[in-house]
């Protein structure tokens, strides 16, 4: 590079950041209270939403996760990207969000069972 | 006799022959680019090359790499489309013969693209590894790569809001970070850019958009109500914070999509922009320090929001769930004068040069249509496959686009 120069703006007061606490506690409430039971509800879910949730995946999910799940302006969601992450862990972000973050909570959106779906699908890696 | 119409024959013959060959190899006729455009077929990876006086398909152009969140920018000349994939794919594309004409893979993320005051440098903004990357317009190599610390060697970040500026500019974002930086090409070297930082601007900007004008540059915020402004005519002046705190400390909804910028709406001497997390649209005076004069309420959270170019009308789409809605703001009235739903996956509009039309794309039906922007009527339909971005080649000749 050639030249560098550094200018300071104002300092900076965090709204969203402020509330973010309160989000984690939820977040924190909500992965301690979840039933850690059959997370195998596939057949619960009917072909046709199913198929709905395939295509939530891709496109919105995609828009930040990356159509092929290879990551954005959210990790990648591959397979081996999330090897390390439980499925609970997996189930409660899709859930409930990441407070601070862009990743909104999508329990309006998915049920419970049909995020755990969802978690399979992933590690199963179905969208590529 | 006979010697004369044999003649005549192989000379006819000869004619119909190179009348064959030209049709086969060479442009059937001679044709401007003016009314031209692309447009992004996400989930194949391709693009279709449209001409919007007679709304017809003249190509397709497959093999770009994955196009989920693709923009396109114009050469100088119209020809050229450069086509920016999320895998790191830069590809120019010559729309009148609908054929690619070069491509080069460089990073692994991307997210944006613009192309430099004389047209002869291509940026791309990256993800992973974060930071720009500009190339040589023309053979599409690496003229300079620009990485974005954090803290030099200490991780980079996340490159959004990639405009071009005046004076051989291009001016982006760090979404980590929190900083605004302009890169000068206006130097001898230009693989050793002069860098200018602005550190503190607020945190996490998701995109930024350029005036028409090419003098301000303006950061939105995610992580904070407000966004983050640069005088571009006054760069020692520093960022300044505008509508800060627009929420008012109210509970934002989720964001199921984070709102664009680039689709700047600059109408009646006042600035419409997305609120995030609200159904909202936030009027600025910039004539008035950027004082918030209006805020109107929309049917969901705003996408795009574009001002049709004579500024009469802005138009929006919305985020998840309700990406099937559009609404038309009257900007005299400061109001919505009409809902309309053209279908699932509405995710973006483009007007035609003069305003008359408007063109969106509805991806989960695999149609783009066209609007008379005076009767609100559809005029024509287009089969194109998840569509997602339609850029019109008059974007070639305007600042930030």
């Amino acid at each position: 590079m050639g030249g560098e120069s550094v200018t300071r703006g104002r300092a900076t007061r965090s709204r969203r950041g402020g509330r973010a606490w309160w989000g984690l506690a939820l977040f924190v409430m909500g992965a301690l209270t979840a039933p850690l039971g059959s997370l195998s509800a596939g057949e619960e879910i009917s072909g046709e939403r199913q198929e709905r949730l395939i295509h939530i995946l891709r496109h919105e999910c995609g828009s930040c996760h990356g159509l092929k799940m290879r990551g954005g302006l959210g990790p990648a969601l591959t397979p081996a990207a999330i090897q390390a992450r439980s499925d609970e862990y997996l189930l409660e972000t899709i859930l409930q969000g990441v407070p601070g973050s862009p990743m909104p909570p999508w329990n309006a959106i998915v049920t419970r069972e049909e995020a755990a779906w969802l978690v399979e699908q992933l590690r199963e890696g179905v969208v590529k | 006799m006979k010697v004369r119409s044999a003649f005549v024959s192989v000379a006819l013959m000869v004619a119909g022959a190179s009348l064959l060959v030209g049709c086969a190899t060479g442009p059937q006729e001679l044709r401007g680019t003016g009314d031209l455009g692309v447009i992004i077929e996400r989930e194949r990876g391709s693009l279709k090359i449209v001409d919007s006086t007679r709304f017809e398909i003249l190509h397709r152009v497959d093999g770009l790499g994955d196009l989920s969140h693709a923009t396109v920018k114009y050469s100088r000349d119209a020809r050229y489309a450069y086509v920016f994939g999320r895998d790191g794919g830069l590809t120019k594309v010559d729309i009148l013969r609908g054929e690619i004409v070069a491509r080069t893979v460089e990073a692994g993320n991307s997210v944006g693209g613009a192309i430099s005051q004389d047209g002869r440098l291509v940026a791309v903004s990256n993800y992973e590894p974060g930071g720009v990357q500009v190339f040589d317009a023309e053979t599409l190599e690496l003229v300079a790569d620009i990485p974005s610390w954090v803290r030099e060697g200490a991780g980079r970040s996340k490159v959004v809001g990639l405009v071009d500026a005046p004076g051989h500019k291009f001016v982006f974002s760090l979404y980590e970070a929190g900083e605004i930086w302009v890169a000068d090409f206006d130097v001898d070297d230009r693989a050793s850019p002069e860098i200018r930082r602005y550190a503190d601007i607020g945190r996490q900007p998701y995109d930024g958009l350029i005036t028409p004008d090419g003098r301000y540059y303006i950061a939105g915020l995610y992580g904070e109500d407000g966004l983050a402004l640069l005088d571009l005519w006054d760069l020692d002046g520093g960022v300044q914070r505008i509508l800060d705190g627009y929420g008012r400390g109210e509970e934002p909804l989720p964001v199921y999509k984070m709102p664009h910028l680039e689709g700047w709406a600059q109408a009646d001497g006042k600035l419409f922009l997305p609120a995030v997390g609200r159904h909202e649209l936030l009027v600025v005076d910039p004539n008035r320090e950027w004082r918030e004069v209006n805020r109107i309420p929309i049917h969901s959270q705003p996408i795009f929001a574009v001002a049709r170019p004579d500024g009469r009308q802005v138009w929006v789409n919305f985020a998840f769930p309700d990406n099937n809605a559009i609404q038309v703001v009257d900007v005299v009235e400061m109001e919505v004068v009409a809902h309309m739903e053209p279908g699932p996956g509405v995710l973006h509009m483009e007007f035609s040069p003069r305003g008359e039309h408007l063109w969106l794309s509805v991806r989960d039906e695999n149609r783009v249509e066209v609007y008379d922007t005076a009767t609100l009527e559809r005029i024509a339909t287009l089969p194109v496959e998840t569509p997602s971005g339609i850029f019109l080649t008059y974007r070639a000749h305007r600042i930030g686009l």
